[in-house]
């Protein structure tokens, strides 16, 4: 056994499928496997909690269900979830002080549903603050192993981000801690953490994935998804995360769970390409436009057709966002109040005082400022000029997305501006909100996107190159990415001493 | 049109935070930092544009599912509070509000 037992980290999800249904591997085993990994590497930070007993319950029921010849899918395949989705068998804290300790009663939909395949839990991965960040910076609560709360390293660099929000699910993914790990993605927080890692990420259409249990940052944006090393893991994952919860879920969308891997060999002769401009501006860093364009010339090669299309509204995006989706986490993050859940301060004069004092205490900076952004855009006087407009633009976001798929099959462009940089590097929030553009407009328009590997830029940190597909198209998306990921192996490619 | 001291301590009461008056001082500039480059989206002629709240209402009719108004959740009074800071004979308690 053993020498499967040092290979388990390098199977994908589809082999170790295979490898626990045909018993060479036990799903115990395997949690083992990964758990001892994430113990010898929690400098850096990916794990806020870890509960080894109810692992290895989780992995000994997938046992029992291989050994009876019923086991489903994926029964015994190691997952750890964003700490936002909430668990019934790990504390869940949203990374904030605000949440440390708080046991949910239930799981979220998607966790249940993986679940339900077989996955097994490997514990909680942290993120940035109630998921508002693009660093995994403000992360308040100690990882696994430290006393203090700390910012999630980047395997390829330990004294660099690992991007955000879903930081600790990239880190723990390319670290080989986990096969594959959940994320959120609210504007962008799957997709630009998986380009950072050097992993592949997807954001599947907005309503597709139940957000029951994803504790709400900003509700008409949030949803969730699955980070692995390729499309074909990540197929095999968002299969089964997707799916209607309309009891649950009041945006969930009445569309029928799918089996994105049967699409995955889907050929891509004659697919159009579009490449908006306005993605490839002033701001786009020479090494991840390198990147970038020899990706597409790629697909060229593979016998896709680049099309140039025009997204006029990218640089909108920014403030369009950052207005609704602190409105919207200012009213979310109302319900922090010290009463029904998680922290209190210990001293106050009187109700109000302790609301104030509770929130001010229990939240990190970045969270109160998006706070105040909300409450202000929200207040009486304001509302018409700052969140209706703002939503009003996103409608002409969203139409322009309808315009540009007449002339395409799939976007392309990068993730993010530039690679992953130093820890403590950018300190001005609007420089953070800036270095968005690219994946806000797709999360604007509740469009399903992934970032693929593309290479390695600058200090030799991963590049990643952003696809976006019509609604309800994840299956066209995967398996474009599949496509390159067959004739390339940056997805592949690994840290040094990982 | 920056926003004023003033404006930051109506939002943080409004918002229930307590700001230190260095918080408040930074919040006060990054704010209108913030503001900034809000400006550009104020500009857009939207005249006739109607606001999009679900983002595939942007293709499709999504309409808001109403749930029958039915008990359906099962009493889980001692899971629910937990994780609550302060609970006593299944009842949250809050410091005293009326005298």
């Amino acid at each position: 056994m053993s020498h499967h037992t040092t290979a388990l980290h390098d199977l994908s999800v589809a082999e170790l499928a295979q490898a626990l249904r045909t018993r060479q591997v036990s799903a115990v085993e395997t949690a083992q496997h990964f758990l001892q990994r994430a113990r010898a590497q929690q400098s850096l930070g990916a794990f806020l909690s870890l509960n080894e007993d109810a692992t290895l319950a989780q992995a000994r029921a997938a046992d029992a269900l291989l050994a009876s010849g019923k086991a489903p899918a994926l029964a015994g395949v190691p997952i750890a979830h964003k700490d936002v989705l909430v668990t019934r068998d790990f504390p869940t804290t949203a990374a904030s002080r605000m949440l440390q300790g708080y046991q949910s009663p239930f799981d979220a939909t998607v966790v249940a549903r993986l679940a339900q395949a077989g996955c097994v839990t490997l514990g909680k991965l942290s993120c940035d603050e109630f998921a508002m960040g693009g660093s995994n910076e403000s992360a308040h609560v100690p990882p696994v192993g430290g006393a203090a709360p700390q910012p999630v390293r980047n395997p390829w660099d330990p004294a660099r981000i690992p991007g955000g929000s879903s930081g600790g699910s990239a880190c723990a993914v390319a670290a080989r801690l986990t096969p594959a790990a959940t994320g959120t993605d609210t504007g962008g927080s799957i997709r630009q953490p998986a380009a950072f890692c050097g992993i592949t990420g997807i954001k599947p259409t907005y309503g597709r994935a139940s957000r029951y249990g994803l504790i709400a940052y900003a509700s008409s944006l949030d949803q969730a998804g699955v980070m692995a090393h390729s499309a074909e893991d990540c197929a095999l994952l968002l299969s089964h995360l997707c799916g209607p919860d309309p009891e649950r879920d009041s945006t969930s969308l009445d569309v029928p769970a799918e089996d994105f891997s049967r699409a995955l060999d889907a050929s891509i002769e004659g697919l159009r390409i579009g490449v908006p401009a306005e993605f490839f501006g002033e701001g786009l860093a020479d090494d991840v436009r390198a990147a970038v364009d020899a990706a597409l010339r790629q697909y060229e090669q593979l016998g896709a057709r680049l099309v140039p299309i025009a997204l006029p509204r990218t640089q909108l995006a920014v403030p369009v966002y950052y207005i609704l989706s602190p409105a919207e986490a200012s009213s979310n993050l109302s319900r922090f109040d010290g009463v029904r859940y998680g922290y209190r301060a210990p001293a106050f004069t009187d109700l109000l005082d302790m609301y104030k004092k509770t929130r001010a205490q229990g939240f990190g900076d970045e969270v109160k400022r998006r706070i105040m952004i909300g409450t202000y855009v929200l207040s009486e006087g304001y509302y018409d000029a700052y969140y209706l407009q703002a939503q009003k633009i996103r409608r002409m976001i969203a139409d322009d997305f309808q315009a540009a798929f007449q002339h395409c099959d799939l976007i392309a462009g990068p993730v993010a501006p530039t690679v992953a940089w130093e820890i403590g590097g950018k300190t001005d929030p609007v420089a953070n909100y800036l270095a968005d553009i690219y994946t806000l407009p797709a999360s604007l328009a509740g469009l399903p996107g992934m970032s693929v590997p593309a290479g390695q830029g600058a200090g030799g940190m991963p590049v990643g190159l952003q696809l976006i597909a019509n609604y309800f198209q994840e299956g066209r998306l995967l398996g474009a990415a599949h496509r390159l990921q067959q004739v390339t192996d940056f997805h592949l490619q690994r840290p040094a001493g990982i | 049109m920056a926003l004023t001291p003033q404006d930051i301590t109506r939002i943080a009461h409004l918002a229930r935070l307590e700001l230190t008056p260095e918080e408040s001082g930074r919040m006060l500039t990054q704010l209108n930092d913030f503001f900034a480059i809000v400006e550009q989206m104020r500009a857009v002629d939207t005249h006739g544009v109607s606001p999009l709240a679900h983002p595939v209402a942007a293709v499709q009719d999504v309409a808001l599912r109403l749930h029958a108004d039915v008990v359906s959740e099962p009493n889980q009074r001692e899971a629910n509070q937990q994780s609550a800071p302060a609970v006593e004979r299944g009842l949250f308690l809050v410091p005293r509000v009326i005298e």
